[in-house]
């Protein structure tokens, strides 16, 4: 009878218990949607970079590392050797290297000196490849390939001629224009710094500084995109390195290993271990948004909860026949939070309904247009106990006027103040 | 002051006996003092009083909604002063019956649901109780059809009816109630008064009627008045 009660008097009241709950499902709708988006950005963060087993770069600290070599953020204070990154790709237990030269510019997108290795070896999110939109790997010294958002932004195609800029502002003046580079492939949306990088080769990198020295153009001398190809392009520096084992067993082994090479001064680092605690750096923020989050439940509720206190002036009629016929003022109490329960679930069902849905029709298109790749299935056991909370804050909350519906029923008794 | 007098052989336990009960808010102020009256089963009295006059109080007391301050409340052999909140809730239930003055019922309800509220409370199972319930609104005129309605639906004539079958549904000692022909017209009124006391003398219910219409005092077997019973301070 209890929970006829409540559901019909809910109906009754249609109109107010319809708005409640629509309030109330937007906000937990906003509550998991964002729990779900800030679970994917920490792991598709973390996922920045899969495969890789160390990362390699002139000795610096570890955050310093991974921001330039990964995000592209900053520069590096030093350069590692050819002649070092040569003997230490060397390593028995290294099987794969990318080498990583960075410092120049396309109108504000980092340029990255690489090899082939990087379009097979790089991996992020779920040991994911980078594959390409259009075209393919470049061959020639003076071919690029673009990362999914520098296409998109310019509007490149394949086949179009680009000058690259010597610095990394995105307004420079010196630039290599008399090596222009062409597009030869474009990759696909990762949702990592990959999108918003340059590509081209190490030797492309060499060669548009060829006749360069101490950071600009050597006066009088000047060397033609063609005379350039004859000469030797053997890269003499390079940023950092990215480095895959064998047998992730060895990673400790070798990072001690080449931290303390002899050679030259180098710091290793584990990129999953690195990025870890750069999101640690940035939990601050995944906090705020925790906190946002919450506030927008506790509106919520308290939006429930004035509207059942409003109703209660129109409800004293119902409260004094129940006390008639024998009611206690418990059952009164029970009887409001059994209704705010019943909301409380309703507007819980309905929103995971609707994330469910929004999720599945946005995925496909998040993950093409800035590949974002995120999970469709908002719910874990975690969502279990979230919704506990919420129930349990729900419940708290309803003693409000659950108690003033149990004071009126104690000290009105059978009278109704029309 | 008219005690009562058996009318019925039958009852060994009256209704409902008053000894010396009082009420009051704080000690001093305004009180309530009901005389010594005891009831038979199928004894009605008629207590007559305005509103304003404490009629609330007496109800609530009488009902068992607010304990005495002093004095005893006997209803069915049961001793309600010195009775719980709780299991005074429970007495109500199956013990004494209230109509109002008007809006008896919950709207949203069936009629039929409205009636059957009661048995929730009086711990009986509302399917144990359904053929009385029909049974009992059929007595009153209202039709299987109209049982089936939303209580909104009905006519303020038709759901004091109603009312009168919850109150009557467990066959309660006691039926208390509050100007419940006010909102009716002359005819209704005295029709509702017929059917009142002829269905509360088939389950020989007891039946305190409190109303300011003199006219309605010839249906009773005795007469009390507010005025008598509100010592002290004049009414609010």
């Amino acid at each position: 009878m209890l929970i006829k009660l409540a559901r019909l008097s809910l109906w009754n009241r249609k109109g107010t218990a319809l708005m409640t709950l629509l309030s109330l499902t937007l906000s937990l709708v906003l509550l998991l949607g964002i729990e779900h988006i800030r679970k994917e950005a920490r792991s598709s963060f973390t996922n920045t970079v899969s495969g890789t087993d160390l990362i390699v770069g002139a000795r610096s600290g570890q955050l310093n590392l991974l921001l330039y070599s990964v995000f592209r953020l900053g520069n590096a204070t030093a350069n590692v050797s050819w002649a070092t990154y040569e003997r230490i790709a060397k390593h028995p237990q290294i099987s794969w290297t990318i080498p990583l030269a960075l410092g120049d510019s396309h109108r504000g997108y980092r340029v990255l000196g690489t090899n082939q290795g990087y379009f097979e070896h790089y991996r992020y999110a779920n040991q994911q490849g980078l594959s390409f939109a259009a075209g393919e790997q470049f061959a020639g010294v003076y071919e690029a390939v673009l990362g999914a958002e520098v296409a998109k932004q310019l509007g490149y195609q394949l086949g179009q001629e680009i000058t690259l800029a010597h610095g990394v502002g995105a307004v420079s003046f010196s630039e290599h224009k008399d090596k222009p580079f062409v597009i030869k492939g474009i990759l696909a949306a990762t949702g990592t710094p990959v999108d918003q990088t340059v590509h081209i080769s190490l030797e492309g990198i060499e060669a548009i500084h060829i006749d360069w020295q101490q950071g600009a153009p050597m006066p009088g001398r000047k060397i033609s995109a063609e005379q350039t190809l004859e000469m030797d392009l053997t890269p003499k520096a390079l940023t950092a390195f990215m480095v895959g084992l064998n047998s992730r067993m060895a990673t400790f082994v070798v990072q001690r290993q080449i931290n303390e090479f002899r050679g030259e001064p180098l710091t290793a680092i584990l990129p999953g271990v690195a990025l870890a605690e750069l999101w640690q750096m940035l939990s601050i923020v995944e906090n705020i948004l925790l906190l946002i989050t919450l506030m927008v439940l506790a509106a919520g509720l308290v939006g429930m909860m004035t509207t059942l206190l409003a109703s209660m002036r129109e409800r004293q009629r119902e409260v004094a026949i129940l006390r008639a016929v024998g009611a206690s003022p418990w059952y009164v109490f029970w009887l409001i939070q059994l209704e705010v329960l019943l909301l409380t679930l309703v507007a819980m069902l309905l929103s995971a309904a609707v994330l469910l849905l929004t999720l599945f029709g946005v995925q496909d298109w998040l993950a093409a247009h800035y590949g974002l790749f995120i999970s469709v299935m908002p719910f874990s056991t975690e969502t279990l106990y979230w919704a506990a909370g919420i129930l349990a804050a729900a419940s708290v909350l309803a003693c409000i006027p659950a108690f003033v519906a149990y004071r009126k029923a104690l000290t009105d008794g059978l009278s109704v103040k029309l | 002051m008219h005690n009562g007098v058996p009318v019925t052989t039958k009852p060994k336990i009256p209704a409902i006996e008053l000894k010396d009960l009082q009420f009051w808010y704080r000690a001093g102020a305004w009180q309530l003092s009901l005389p010594a009256v005891t009831l038979e089963h199928g004894q009605h009295l008629f207590i007559q009083g305005a509103s304003g006059s404490g009629k609330t109080t007496l109800l609530n007391l009488l009902a068992g909604i607010t304990a005495p301050s002093a004095g005893e409340l006997w209803v069915q052999g049961h001793a309600m002063h010195q009775l719980s909140a709780a299991k005074r809730d429970k007495l109500r239930a199956s013990q004494i019956g209230v109509v109002f003055q008007q809006l008896n019922l919950i709207p949203y309800l069936s009629v039929l649901d409205n009636v059957l509220l009661r048995a929730t409370f009086a711990g009986q199972a509302a399917i144990t109780l359904q053929q009385r319930a029909i049974d009992l609104l059929r007595a009153l005129g209202l039709t299987d059809d109209l049982q089936r309605q939303r209580a909104s639906a009905l006519s303020v004539g038709q759901q004091q009816r109603v009312a009168i079958a919850r109150a009557l549904l467990t066959q309660p000692a006691l039926l208390i109630a509050d100007e419940p022909t006010s909102a009716l017209d002359a005819n209704n009124r005295d029709a509702f008064m017929q059917v009142l006391l002829t269905e509360a003398d088939k389950c020989a219910t007891t039946v305190i009627f409190v109303s300011h219409d003199q006219q309605l005092k010839r249906y009773f077997h005795f007469e009390l008045s507010m005025a008598d019973l509100a010592k002290g301070v004049v009414a609010c």
